[in-house]
């Protein structure tokens, strides 16, 4: 699949989508204009990867702030990958918050409770 | 209006802003680009007196959600309201409490009467929960709301609730049959 890599703006996150390294990332901020419209693409392209993922992934959240309609999304894609580690591929969520910020922590904590997947939650 | 009566209304205006330590203040259209610029308005006054992390991101948190709050009704195009009414809204960000440490956001929107018993429901519900229930409704709510509809308003109403821990103050005011005025007023305090 192909590479995609987006480079963040004050509204929208750094996005790294790899199937070859089986590293997805996502950091900085998420708040865009139009939630739907951005993450669409990204969406389908892990919908595709969903459909021959490679044996082990790992997902990367290193976002400083999302506003709650990203939210939204970010549990969507989160359930794909429910579904990629259901199929019996190995999946590992990274999410990683700044250590004065408890309610990113807590946010991140509460993914962990939503979608049945391996979750560790790193302060930096 | 006399020129002077202007003068007056200007030096007035500033000392109740003064006064109730009013330090943002727009009335208008609010728009994505509205919305980006006073929250880094407010980012940089915060990082000029070095506002602790924890504070700066609930203060950005509260703004944006309630920015975005008004921004979906500035998008209603909604028959029933008057025109040039749906656009506008009142935004205004304060100091308070001990010293003035901590802070308050205010706004205020022009809305539908038939809207108001589904608001005022989900308001009250809201500051009838605790922490927990907080969490809880905020956890059905992602999951089974849908964002054209669910996403927006109701979680970002549960969002500012659970991240400043305070009730959410609210008010509305008759305008006539159809419309009202809904305040909204948040506080994000040091407790």
């Amino acid at each position: 699949m192909k590479k995609v890599e987006i480079k963040g703006t004050d509204d929208t996150p750094n996005i790294i989508l790899d199937a070859g390294s089986s590293i997805l990332e996502f950091s900085g901020r998420s708040l865009p204009e139009d939630v739907v419209t951005f993450y669409e693409p990204l969406i389908k392209w892990v919908e595709q990867y969903a459909k021959s993922p490679n044996k082990k992934t790992e997902v990367i959240f290193r976002l400083d702030y999302f506003n709650t309609a990203s939210s939204k999304i970010l549990l969507d894609i989160l359930l794909i990958f429910e579904d990629i580690h259901k199929n019996g591929n190995e999946v590992m969520v990274h999410w990683y918050f700044e250590k004065d910020d408890e309610d990113m922590g807590e946010a991140g904590e509460e993914y962990s409770e939503i979608v049945d997947i391996p979750f560790k939650i790193h302060s930096y | 209006m006399e020129n002077k009566d202007y003068m007056k209304l200007v030096y007035d205006f500033y000392n109740e802003l003064l006064v109730n330590k009013f330090t943002l203040v727009y009335e208008g259209e609010i728009t994505h680009q509205v919305t980006k610029a006073f929250a880094s308005l407010t980012e940089t006054k915060m990082d000029s007196y070095s506002e602790n992390t924890s504070i700066k991101k609930k203060v950005f948190h509260v703004l944006i959600e309630c920015l975005q709050n008004l921004s979906k009704h500035a998008n209603d195009n909604s028959p029933g309201l008057k025109a040039g009414f749906s656009g506008n809204g009142i935004f205004i960000v304060g100091r308070l409490g001990n010293e003035d440490k901590d802070y308050q956001i205010l706004t205020g929107n022009m809305v539908e009467n038939m809207k108001i018993p589904e608001l005022k429901a989900l308001l009250e519900e809201i500051n009838h929960l605790d922490k927990n229930g907080l969490k809880e409704l905020f956890k059905k709510q992602i999951r089974e709301g849908s964002l054209s509809e669910k996403g927006g308003a109701s979680l970002g109403l549960i969002d500012v609730a659970r991240k400043t821990g305070e009730k959410l103050e609210y008010n509305f005011i008759d305008i006539d049959d159809q419309n009202s005025f809904f305040i909204l007023r948040t506080k994000i305090t040091r407790n």
